[in-house]
């Protein structure tokens, strides 16, 4: 439990005078549900897109199971078991629910430069599919376009796209973006079952949320990480309260 | 009827045409359409390759004369120098390898760049090769060269233009039926996944240039058989094989045939040189109509005449 599996040294990030991750340095420990959050525009997708390799950071480093990957590009990490799913939805929208799903179990099952053999005759892929999509409640969805789903259904998605490439870490930034009441709780209670058997890095602003999943909680104001401990030190550290969690008097 | 059995029907209809089409042809006293249907075939296979870029993963191209341009001065070029080696064994090979090869090297480069941007880079790769053959005196420049004669393939004359189309014929269906196999493999649907959301799919693992680029090396190679089967159809190649503009017309092809389809290829190159062919005989002008042709395709049909005859989806 105490095994780190992602380490950020020193990162930044400026976007023209925005200095938009200021010297981030996160530790994510294997098996732990990491929390990140902080206000509108803080900066947490933005530190996302650089620990996924679709950002790349102007200074610092990025450590990944024990090795340096700042210079690997998103396909490497992603090969390396770093999931991740889009806070805006990304999925394929031309394919349907289980061809996108079975896209993603192809990634890690195998080579993908196989010319002849039909895709769709391989079973092990649709298997695979159908039970990451039960996992995440879509089974009954699996023949649908993707581009025709819900909000909340393109959501499930977001997250058994992530799932099915078995990785190590699971990067999920606002998985509950958007969502209505009910849905969200699905969604809570899908990441809670996560918990255990995966290593998570969750976005999110919902502090119900929050506070019921994490073991540990970062919280990022203007880039910076001003504080990382867990549910009760976050809730405990004045810097936090005055500077983010103040007016909650939920808290 | 079934569905299924009517495009089996049509299939059948259409294969059993290709096969007596020669026969059909002198019974009718129209043999010159025996060297048209060649032709059709040639663009059909040309315009297919082109296909498998832009239709299924969604790289715009208007450089694909490059590799067929390239494949015919192979064969040009082996007859001249070489005609001991000019038998179709060797020299159609070559041109596929050739074209191959050079698809490996100007993807390699263009790849690093995307859509209006890839188009450009493309274009500008064939028009400097147009340059390069243009300037080749050796080969003729810019008049081009003739080639004494066909190919030589072993027990069959390909100088009779009955035998010389059941050759092309057979090496489209055979090209086809790989590109099908192909376009529903594991690489087929990674491909169309990167033509669907390229960061998503980088996002799942996959190094979609490298996918992108064998798609790349697979379609110029087959460009270049293209090429090969044109210089010995025509024996004769010019740099204007080259020239931006059979680029131009080959994407018109796929467009009008149905962008991404099986029958796409066949589909558009046919419709395009039978309206040339009918059109000519009326006005100079044709290309007023076939413009006007496009624009009802685009607006109207926009999965193109194959999605025409393609199963409804529900
Ligand atoms: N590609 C970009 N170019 C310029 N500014 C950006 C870009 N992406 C994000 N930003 C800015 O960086 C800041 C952090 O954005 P983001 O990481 O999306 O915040 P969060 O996810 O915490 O809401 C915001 O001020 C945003 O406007
Ligand atoms: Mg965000």
């Amino acid at each position: 439990m105490n095994e780190i599996l992602l380490e950020t040294r020193g990162l930044a990030k400026r976007f023209g005078g925005l200095l938009a991750t200021d010297a981030v340095s996160l530790t994510i420990r294997r098996g732990e549900c990491h929390a990140l959050i902080g206000p509108n525009g803080a900066g947490k997708t933005t530190l996302v897109g650089q620990l996924a390799g679709t950002l790349a950071p102007d200074a610092g480093s990025v450590l990944f199971a024990g090795r340096d990957v700042t210079a690997y590009a998103a396909h490497k990490r992603a090969a390396l078991g770093l999931a991740r799913s889009f806070q805006i939805t990304s999925v394929l929208a031309g394919f349907s629910v289980e061809e996108n799903v079975a896209l993603a179990v192809q990634a890690v099952s195998g080579s993908s430069f196989r010319f002849w053999r039909r895709v769709a005759a391989e079973e092990e892929l649709s298997t695979r599919a159908l039970a990451v999509l039960r996992s995440v409640g879509l089974e009954r969805a699996g023949g649908r376009r993707a581009g025709e789903l819900s909000h909340g259904e393109h959501r499930q998605l977001e997250l058994a796209l992530a799932l099915a490439t078995r990785p190590q870490l699971l990067l999920l930034d606002e998985p509950m973006a958007g969502m209505g009441l009910e849905e969200s709780q699905t969604m809570v209670e899908l990441i809670a079952g996560l918990k255990g058997s995966h290593t998570l890095l969750l976005v999110e602003h919902d502090m119900d949320a929050v506070f019921r999943l994490a073991d540990r909680i970062s919280v990022l104001v203007a880039g910076r990480i001003i504080a990382s401990g867990t549910g009760d030190e976050i809730r405990a550290n004045p810097e936090v309260r005055s500077a983010y969690l103040g007016e909650e008097d939920a808290l | 009827m079934t569905v299924f059995r009517r495009r089996h029907a049509w299939l059948g209809a259409l294969v059993a045409l290709a096969l007596v089409f020669p026969q059909l042809a002198a019974w009718l006293g129209q043999d010159f359409y025996v060297a048209f249907a060649s032709r059709v075939l040639i663009w059909a296979l040309l315009a297919s390759s082109l296909n498998l870029l832009v239709g299924v993963g969604g790289m715009v191209s208007l450089g694909h004369a490059a590799f067929y341009g390239v494949g015919a001065y192979v064969v040009g070029i082996v007859a001249t120098e070489a005609p001991q080696l000019s038998a179709a064994l060797i020299a159609w090979p070559a041109a596929v390898a050739v074209s191959g090869l050079l698809a490996l090297a100007i993807g390699a480069i263009s790849l690093r760049t995307r859509g209006v941007y890839f188009i450009m880079i493309t274009l500008a790769f064939a028009q400097m090769l147009f340059y390069v053959f243009v300037s080749l005196k050796a080969y003729g420049g810019d008049d081009g060269m003739a080639i004494a004669r066909r190919s030589a393939l072993p027990g069959l004359n390909l100088a009779d233009e009955a035998t010389f189309y059941y050759v092309v014929l057979a090496l489209f269906a055979l090209c086809l039926y790989a590109l099908a196999r192909l376009t529903a493999s594991r690489f087929g649907r990674v491909l169309a996944g990167i033509k669907d959301n390229e960061a998503r799919m980088e996002s799942l693992g996959y190094a979609t240039f490298r996918f992108k680029l064998v798609a790349i090396v697979i379609s110029g190679a087959v460009a270049g058989l293209a090429g090969a089967l044109m210089a010995n159809l025509n024996t004769y190649v010019s740099p204007n094989m080259l020239y931006w503009d059979q680029s131009g017309t080959v994407l018109v092809m796929v467009i009008l045939g149905g962008l991404g389809s099986l029958w796409g290829g066949l589909a558009g190159a046919g419709a395009y040189l039978l309206f040339e062919e009918l059109a000519t005989a009326v006005t100079p002008h044709w290309q007023i109509g076939l413009g006007a042709l496009l624009l009802g395709v685009v607006f109207f049909a926009p999965a193109g005449i194959a999605g025409l005859f393609a199963r409804r989806r529900r």
